[in-house]
């Protein structure tokens, strides 16, 4: 039980941490780098809650493909303007203010409302062999939507590859 | 397992930062990271009452996210390449050509 | 008319359609004929008309005397339909393309289509070297449509075209070399001159068939006797006077004379055809015509002698003293038809007719001659710069010869016959014209041989680069003038014994109007005739002095004359007083008429307009700007007032739109929190 809360603290921290520097880094790449460690840090979250396979997916997807996108898309657009540049625009103070804003009215609802929403902890203390559980219910109780999404990302790589072509 | 008020916070948290990146950030490619990160907010959510459920729906839920994510990544830059073969700028407050 | 005419009688209305035809081949393909074939279509079409003529004329001889009329209307041309007569009756107004030969349109139709075939052919030597050759022939064939038409036509509105047809045509011939300034001014003068006789002539043709009628001549005569019209009525007198207001501006006679000088610009051919032998003549014809009318006016009658007389001895006057041999000749050529009127006025008709015929034979043979000097000298037209050319072009000089002898009423040249007997008839009416007609005539004889010594003999004036190319004309212009200096000769001997005069009786006194020279005794028809023979030997002589024995007394009377001389040789300033009294007065009434259209019609009248105009438009303009751009500009205001805070978000940023998403959530939350709180 102490493993759990000091390994949850470990990647929350971490996790909160990496988004704040990502989030203030001049360059792009620094971001990017701090963008990996948050996402890895939120892999050990969903490691954390026994979600094996989306750990994976986590860490394969966000991290092996996505970010690598990502870099290489910073690669391609010119950096060094945008490392001279003004890195926040006008309405920052205003924006992270109204930011800072929401995140209190949140907590305010929450915890206002922390009886309505009946929230407990933990009740099974173990979760069963959680790769065959999601395949058995994505390929049954959502395989259409599964099959939507699919169709969402063949749309979505055509578009890019349209998005991309020098000449449409 | 800890309670889920704090993973509720803890992705509350995540998606303030997500929020003001997007919010402040003139990069727009970082302004894409801060929407990844707001997406795993969600999902830190999404996980947590699976968890709590004892149920692997909302990991389903995660990974339709994950997808969406996938495609909102690449259709995105996709996006920002074809915009700067025609202007040379990352700055998201310079493109301003679409209004009115 | 119902009896079957003879072939020519029947067929006199082809004899001007030959010219007409001529001449509408030279419009249309005329330039590209060349020389020999334009002149071969002219001449010869000339050529068939003066066929035609001899043959309706011997057909007319044939007719029994008396009856000697033949009217061939081919169809009625200006049927204008009913009106009042100023006698209250109604008639009805009739215009026929109708021609008739009788025996004054017979004489006519000989001389026009002779003189006028010898003069075509004379012209195809004098214009060989000219450009516009077909044009020329051209004209001259419309001009003898014109003049066939004018002699011919059976009422007065045809002979009005032919009237006008010659005008147009001495227009265009006169100004033939149009470059010249000089040549194309004088044809608008001749133009604008003889419209001022023919506003006369038309306002007499309205009179005539408001008073009788009818215009047809045949129809005139009869008309007059059934209309029972007073001799002298002061209707018939207005007509008669109009009708010789026409007449003074076609036959240059006093005062509309001045354009016929001005004339002399044109090729000499055409001063012959039009301005000598026939188209000057169209008021003697035309008054000779409507005689009936004359008759029975004896205040119009004398006016026409004395105007006669008077251009007569004022044109003789200043023919005296002219150096160009063309406006000698020009001058003379009035003083001939002051003759002519004066026999018209005396109601000689037919002495002026005959006169006009020998007149058309030696004024036509003078003006060809010295055409024909003209072209020797290489186009000098001064007589001072001549002189001796006698040896040199002998064929001229002899028919030259011939003709002044004829126009110096010589005898038994034609000349001779046609004047005595103008004088004698002038001796009958008044022994005051007969002296005027007598000093002119020894005025003309003096005058005539002055330019014929000044020409031919004594010494030589000629410049040194002409003298050696003087030359004698080929003989297509040879021939006509030895044709026409037979003519002068012989043409007058029809006239001996009264021949002439009985054959035109039918047309000069069968009107059934009264005669008017009754009361007038009988002339000592010999001792008049010997008095002008002496004057003219005594004028001839008088020149042999001046220009060949003396030449220095000329100079000296010259001299001595001063102030007469020079107002002489001033044409009596009457070109500077017609500039003065009419032209400038025109001019100014043009200038005011034309300060009247610049100041009023378009000041106020079109300037006005269109300010109102564009004073209305200003309006509807200030209407259009503020009231209906206006309404549609407040519409627009309105909507973009109402959408400018929504503007303001939209300002492309999507940065903003995602600010204003979360003050969207901050809203939504807040209303939450708000909610949570007032339910506890």
């Amino acid at each position: 039980m102490m493993l759990d809360s000091i390994l949850f603290y470990f990647f929350a921290a971490l996790a909160v941490g990496s988004a704040i520097l990502m989030v203030t880094r001049r360059n792009a790449v620094h971001s990017a780098v701090f963008l990996i460690s948050t996402l890895l840090a939120i892999a050990g979250i969903f490691l954390q809650l026994q979600a094996e396979f989306l750990f994976v997916v986590q860490i394969i997807l966000y991290v092996g493909g996505i970010m690598v996108l990502f870099v290489f898309v910073i690669m391609l657009v010119n950096l060094d303007v945008a490392v001279r540049q003004m890195k926040f625009n006008r309405q920052s103070w205003v924006a992270g203010l109204l930011a800072l804003v929401l995140g209190g009215l949140a907590v305010v609802v929450y915890r206002s409302g922390g009886g309505a929403f009946n929230l407990m902890g933990a009740p099974a203390t173990t979760m069963p062999p959680n790769a065959e559980q999601v395949g058995t219910v994505l390929f049954q109780k959502y395989f259409l939507p599964f099959e939507i999404a699919s169709i969402l990302l063949l749309v979505a790589m055509i578009g890019a590859v349209v998005m991309a072509k020098r000449k449409i | 397992m800890l309670p889920v008020s704090h993973y509720i916070y803890l992705s509350l948290a995540l998606f303030i930062i997500g929020v003001i990146g997007v919010l402040t950030r003139r990069n727009v490619i970082i302004i894409l990271m801060s929407i990844e990160l707001i997406l795993n907010a969600v999902n830190i959510n999404l996980m947590a009452f699976s968890r709590m459920w004892g149920s692997v729906d909302g990991q389903i839920f995660a990974i339709f996210i994950i997808t969406d994510a996938a495609a909102e990544a690449a259709v995105g830059l996709g996006i920002i390449i074809a915009f700067f073969r025609n202007r040379p700028t990352v700055l998201a407050d310079e493109m301003d050509l679409l209004k009115w | 008319m119902n009896a079957v005419l003879p072939f020519f009688l029947d067929h006199i209305w082809l004899i001007p359609m030959f010219p007409l035809a001529g001449a509408a081949l030279m419009f249309f393909i005329g330039r590209r004929l060349s020389n020999a074939a334009a002149s071969a279509i002219c001449v010869g079409s000339v050529g068939v008309s003066f066929v035609f003529a001899l043959g309706a004329f011997f057909q007319l001889l044939g007719m029994p005397e008396g009856q000697r009329v033949a009217e061939k209307i081919l169809f009625e041309w200006v049927p204008a339909g009913p009106y009042h007569m100023t006698s209250g009756s109604v008639t009805s107004f009739v215009a026929d393309w109708g021609f008739l030969l009788d025996p004054l349109s017979a004489v006519m139709i000989l001389v026009v289509t002779g003189v006028g075939l010898l003069i075509h052919i004379y012209s195809t030597g004098y214009m060989a070297n000219e450009g516009g050759f077909y044009r020329f022939f051209g004209y001259l064939n419309l001009f003898m449509f014109s003049m066939l038409m004018l002699v011919l036509a059976n009422n007065l509105l045809l002979l009005f075209v032919g009237w006008e047809g010659v005008g147009t045509c001495s227009y265009l011939l006169i100004g033939f070399w149009f470059k010249k300034k000089a040549a194309s001014d004088a044809g608008k003068k001749a133009f604008i001159v003889n419209r001022v006789g023919d506003a006369g002539f038309l306002l007499g043709i309205f009179l005539t068939s408001a008073l009788l009628g009818t215009i047809r001549f045949t129809e005139i005569g009869p008309a007059l006797v059934t209309a029972h019209i007073a001799i002298g009525a002061p209707l018939i007198t207005a007509i008669a006077l109009l009708f010789f207001w026409g007449a003074t501006g076609k036959s240059a006679q006093i005062p509309l004379y001045v354009w016929l000088p001005d004339a002399m610009e044109g090729p000499t051919p055409v001063s012959a055809l039009i301005h000598a032998a026939t188209m000057v003549t169209a008021g003697v014809y035309m008054v000779t015509r409507s005689n009936a009318i004359f008759q029975l006016s004896p205040l119009a009658m004398s006016v026409v002698a004395i105007v006669g007389a008077a251009t007569a001895i004022f044109a003789a006057s200043i023919g005296v003293v002219q150096n160009d041999i063309k406006k000698v000749l020009a001058y003379s050529t009035i003083s001939q038809l002051g003759y002519m009127f004066l026999g018209c006025g005396v109601g000689a008709f037919t002495a002026g007719i005959f006169h006009l015929m020998t007149h058309a034979f030696f004024k036509g043979l003078l003006f060809l001659a010295a055409g024909s000097v003209i072209h020797a000298m290489s186009g000098e037209q001064d007589m001072t710069k001549m002189g001796a050319l006698a040896k040199k072009i002998p064929t001229t000089y002899r028919t030259m010869l011939v003709a002044t002898l004829a126009i110096a009423g010589i005898p038994p040249l034609a000349g001779f016959f046609s004047k005595d007997e103008i004088l004698e008839k002038a001796f009958e009416r008044s022994p005051a014209l007969w002296v005027v007609g007598w000093i002119t005539a020894g005025m003309t004889a003096f005058y005539m041989f002055r330019l014929l010594f000044m020409t031919f003999h004594g010494e030589s004036h000629v410049d040194h680069d002409v003298e050696h190319h003087i030359h004698e004309s080929p003989s297509a212009m040879t021939i006509p003038l030895t044709i026409l200096a037979v003519l002068s000769i012989i043409g007058g001997w029809i006239g001996i014994g009264g021949r002439f005069e009985k054959f035109l009786e039918p047309v000069t006194a069968s009107m059934g109007a009264p005669e008017i020279a009754a009361e007038a005794g009988k002339a000592p028809a010999l001792l008049l005739m010997a008095a002008s023979v002496l004057l003219a030997l005594g004028g001839i002589w008088l020149a042999w002095m001046l220009y060949i024995k003396r030449t220095d007394l000329a100079a000296a009377v010259r001299r001595n004359a001063g102030a007469l001389y020079d107002l002489v040789a001033h044409k009596y300033y009457i070109d500077e007083i017609y500039d003065a009294m009419f032209l400038n007065r025109s001019k100014d009434l043009g200038s005011s008429l034309g300060m009247f259209d610049a100041k009023i019609i378009d000041g106020l009248g079109v300037n006005g307009a269109a300010w109102l105009t564009r004073a209305i438009s200003l309006v509807s303009m200030w209407w259009d700007t503020w009231i209906v751009d206006g309404s549609v500009r407040l519409g627009a205001f309105l909507v973009e007032l109402a959408s400018f805070p929504i503007r303001l978000i939209q300002d492309g940023e999507m940065q903003e739109y995602m600010l204003i998403i979360v003050i969207g959530l901050i809203g939504f939350l807040g209303y939450t929190v708000y909610l949570l709180h007032w339910m506890r």
